[in-house]
């Protein structure tokens, strides 16, 4: 079937089986290779991206539900040529390691940043819930803090 | 560390000069080291390391001058997170006299000649180049300060050099313009080294030089790679524990969508299509035959792996502590236990391969570049040469990619279709052909003399194989070393003040691949010896973090270990006291002579222990990058606290369980310390391992805290309160 969204700014109409998870037509069809796979199941969060602004699990997200929507990956993240606030604060903290999750933890964060502007601790812990086996963990929460700052300075 | 000195002497080495495509001139050099077995083997008896490989007789590239400008640094080494790639630019851009953003660090691809012989691992990619890279930049340099010189009728000794640009005589050159130009080169004598102290780099804060493209998605994965004309590959695996592959039945995964071609080889059966998902299905259509032999459970394993069954190998004795332990009243006993542990790194194993007619090119995430060529070769039966391993930045490695039999079967499928073919496991068949972390059994025995001092200490240890189910150590490395040397890593008892101790290691040969786990038996052994040590503290009512201090010998390494142990309990402020319902828990341990003291701040929330804070102190000699050294014990803390707490595999009707992560238990966010503080210690005279270390006290300082809350010795990982 032909499935027809808007992805990072530019339409886009894919020739697909409409059950093909949306990682998949991302990555090998439209050749964006920021968006990782991890599990395939939804358990880890590598694939997370979004759909009209909500994080979502790609690896388990039939691409026919797209239709129409507004997807954002970490490649359209940044506007302008200009960091994203939370691209802006991972560097800053020099966050990554091997960097395969990062850029599911990065628009998981996004995610959480237009709900929550100022994170708590906890909210951070609720909601921020994909898994890095390099274990940046410490980092990153450091970085949600500082990303939460430079949005809320920018605006 | 100002006081650095050059002790070693400088290698024999020869330069070789060559265009190179595209670029302007490639600069490689035969780096000569003493015979790769017989030094890797004596090193690694000595300290557990591998050293850096360097060499055969080929010649390697390692530097490339760009026309604007840039130096382009062959890697032998992989970059899988642990900073390595930054190293060796500040490394290289300090004694080449550029900026830290002239420089571009990349893998070197089989093809270039610069291939480790052994692996990236054991935490020793900075410890093993930091002299060679020094020696062949600082080369370079005066290189093109000659070629310089003569450009500009300048005297060689006159000419300045800052940011590659050479001036004198009132003019300037920069490197680009130089190697353009230059036709025959004068390769001198390697130029003393710069003193650290003269550095620009090297020992400073530096950001990784892959921070940005990871934070921006354009870092090129394993599992990004990708060619025109790719179809994708899918090969059928049995969830298993010993399952041979008899034959198969591929009728029906022929009239798939998609399927291009089903391919049968000896040992497996696998299927290539248009599509990842059209290749999967098609794989699960295939009617595989398995022969197994035996249905394993957990309780199979427990009982293989006990200390007292199998051979033992005695691998430290000092005095007579297997006499007085036997024959002595009051002896304290007590026994550890760890599972078996996957790697769970994010990026699943597989590879991209293109085969066309007698060479082949690999794209993959691997540790072991030359290892991975090699087996692609003989598989295929293609001249090594004519094989080009083109490693990517690793999805995680953590040791599980010192194994890469994924892309050996890569190009047997791209063999048989004549496409280039990209074929990755999916997490269950990454779960399930892990080559995991051994499951563990310790003894350990102890005696106090009547001052409360050790007088007698013994560590037993059962453990899988480790280093000797690696396909990197050929069977006549067991037959040298004897015993497992990756399995007892961290396994010698390290307080050698004590009169009388001794470690014996009990070997297991296992029904699934056990091998590599970042840090290998470091993380098992210092759970058993440092809980121990808490327990024959209190036993001899002496405060923990004395106790330890009293029984370090006179030595270097006794020094070091000494000031970390200091460091550690004065930054956290370690009192052996509960307060406000948190307690403190301290462990240290030695290795690859990089030392580590950690203190975990705990408290029991819901019957779950809580690690509020960790605060570790580490000596490696002398840091590199600080910030990085600084990531790698935060992260290896939190991987420490994972495996520790929560992580466990288990053997249940011949599967290999759980497959997906969730039911795999892994630290998440809301696990993790809030706190980590790391301190650095410098009291060495050269760079030290620094990713692997920091993964010894953690499980034993998480457990030595939880029992001040609970009065219970948690003696078994996951630990559980």
């Amino acid at each position: 079937m032909t499935i027809s969204f808007t992805i990072n700014g530019v339409p886009k109409s894919v020739e697909a089986d409409g059950n093909t998870p949306l990682l998949w037509v991302v990555r090998d069809t439209l050749d964006l290779k920021g968006t990782k796979f991890g599990c395939g199941k939804a358990a880890c969060g590598a694939c997370t991206l979004h759909v009209d602004g909500e994080a979502i699990r790609s690896c388990s997200y039939p691409v026919k539900f797209a239709e129409g929507k507004n997807i954002t990956t970490i490649e359209g993240l940044a506007e302008d040529g200009k960091p994203h606030p939370v691209q802006q604060a991972w560097i800053e903290e020099i966050v990554p390691q091997c960097g395969y999750c990062q850029p599911g933890f990065m628009m998981a964060t996004a995610a959480l940043l237009e709900k929550i502007p100022n994170p708590t601790d906890e909210d951070i812990d609720n909601n921020i819930v994909n898994v890095c086996r390099c274990a940046t963990y410490y980092r990153m929460r450091k970085a949600i803090h500082r990303a939460a700052v430079i949005k809320n300075t920018n605006s | 560390m100002s006081e650095h000195k050059t002790k070693k002497k400088f290698s024999r080495r020869k330069f070789i000069i060559r265009s190179a495509i595209g670029t302007g001139v490639a600069i490689g050099a035969v780096y000569f080291t003493r015979p790769v077995w017989r030094r890797s083997i004596a090193g690694f008896a000595n300290t557990a390391e591998l050293p850096y490989n360097g060499s055969t007789d080929e010649p390697r590239i390692w530097f490339e001058v760009t026309a604007d400008n840039q130096v382009i640094l062959n890697s032998p080494k992989v970059e899988m997170g642990q900073g390595t790639f930054t190293g060796l630019a500040q490394i290289a851009a300090d004694e080449l006299e550029i900026d830290i953003r002239q420089i571009k660090v990349i893998h070197a691809p089989t093809e270039s000649g610069n291939i480790d012989g052994m692996s990236t691992g054991g935490s020793l990619s900075i410890v093993g180049l930091w002299q060679p890279l020094r020696e062949l930049a600082a080369t370079m340099r005066e290189m093109l300060k000659a070629g310089a010189a003569k450009m500009l009728d300048a005297d060689p000794g006159s000419l300045k050099v800052a940011q590659g640009v050479v001036s004198g005589n009132g003019k300037s050159l920069t490197y680009g313009e130089i190697v353009k130009a230059v036709k025959e080169w004068e390769i001198p004598d390697t130029p003393p080294l710069k003193d650290v102290s003269e550095y620009k780099f090297v020992g400073k804060p530096i950001p990784r030089v892959d921070l940005e493209d990871k934070v921006y998605g354009t870092s090129m994965f394993g599992m990004d790679a990708t060619l025109p004309n790719m179809l994708y590959g899918a090969v059928a695996h049995s969830s298993r524990i010993g399952a041979k592959y008899v034959g198969a039945d591929t009728s029906k995964a022929e009239k798939m969508p998609g399927v291009v071609k089903v391919v049968k080889e000896n040992d497996f059966v696998g299927v290539v299509a248009t599509t990842r998902m059209e290749a999967e299905l098609a794989k699960n259509a295939i009617d595989v035959g398995w022969e197994v032999d035996r249905n394993w459970q957990s309780e199979d394993i427990e009982e293989m792996i006990r200390v007292g069954k199998g051979e033992p190998v005695t691998i430290q004795k000092s005095g007579r502590a297997k006499r007085i332990l036997n024959n002595e009243e009051d002896v304290v006993t007590a026994e550890f236990k760890s599972p078996i542990g996957a790697h769970a790194q994010m990026e699943p194993n597989g590879a991209l391969a293109h085969v066309e007619g007698d060479k082949a090119t690999v794209y993959i995430s691997t540790q072991v570049v030359k290892l991975t060529r090699d087996e692609v070769a003989d598989r295929l039966g293609l001249k090594a040469e004519n094989v080009n391993i083109v490693p990517t930045y690793l999805g995680g490695g953590f040791g599980r990619r010192l194994h890469t039999p994924n892309a050996m079967q890569a190009a047997l499928l791209s063999q048989a279709v004549g496409q280039p073919v990209k074929c990755f496991f999916n997490r269950k068949e990454e779960f399930q052909n892990d080559t995991f972390r051994p499951p563990t059994h310790h003894i350990m025995r102890g005696k106090l003399d009547e001052k409360g001092n050790i007088k007698a200490i013994e560590h037993s240890l059962s453990s899988g194989d480790v280093m000797f189910g690696s396909p990197l150590f050929p069977a006549i490395a067991g037959s040298i070393v004897g015993a497992d040397l990756g399995a007892w890593r961290g396994g010698m008892i390290q307080y050698r003040g004590i009169p009388n101790y001794r470690a014996v290691s009990w070997r297991v040969k296992l029904p699934f691949a056990t091998s590599w786990w970042r840090s290998l038996g470091l993380l098992a052994n210092t759970f058993a010896i440092e809980s121990f040590m808490d327990e024959l503290a209190l036993k001899a009512g002496r405060d923990p973090v004395q106790f330890r201090l009293d029984h370090i010998q006179d030595d270097e390494a006794g020094y070091r270990l000494r000031e970390v142990i200091k460091a550690a309990a004065k930054r956290s402020n370690y009192k052996d006291e509960v307060v406000n319902g948190r307690a403190m828990g301290f462990a240290a341990s030695t290795d690859a002579n990089t030392p580590c003291a950690q203190v975990a701040e705990v408290s029991i929330q819901d019957n779950e222990i809580k690690v509020h804070k960790v605060t570790c102190a580490i000596d490696p000699g002398f840091a590199v990058n600080p910030d990085q050294v600084r990531a790698q014990c935060e992260g290896a803390i939190v991987m420490g606290q994972s495996a520790a707490m929560y992580e466990r595999m288990f053997v249940k009707d011949g599967q290999l369980l759980p497959t997906i992560y969730g039911p795999y238990r892994m630290a998440l966010m809301k696990d993790a310390p809030k706190e980590i503080d790391v301190v650095i210690l410098e009291n060495g005279d050269a760079p030290g391992a620094v990713g692997e270390p920091p993964l010894g006290p953690i499980a034993a300082a998480i457990a030595n805290a939880a029992f001040r809350l609970t009065g219970e010795r948690l003696r078994e990982m996951p630990l559980e309160a």
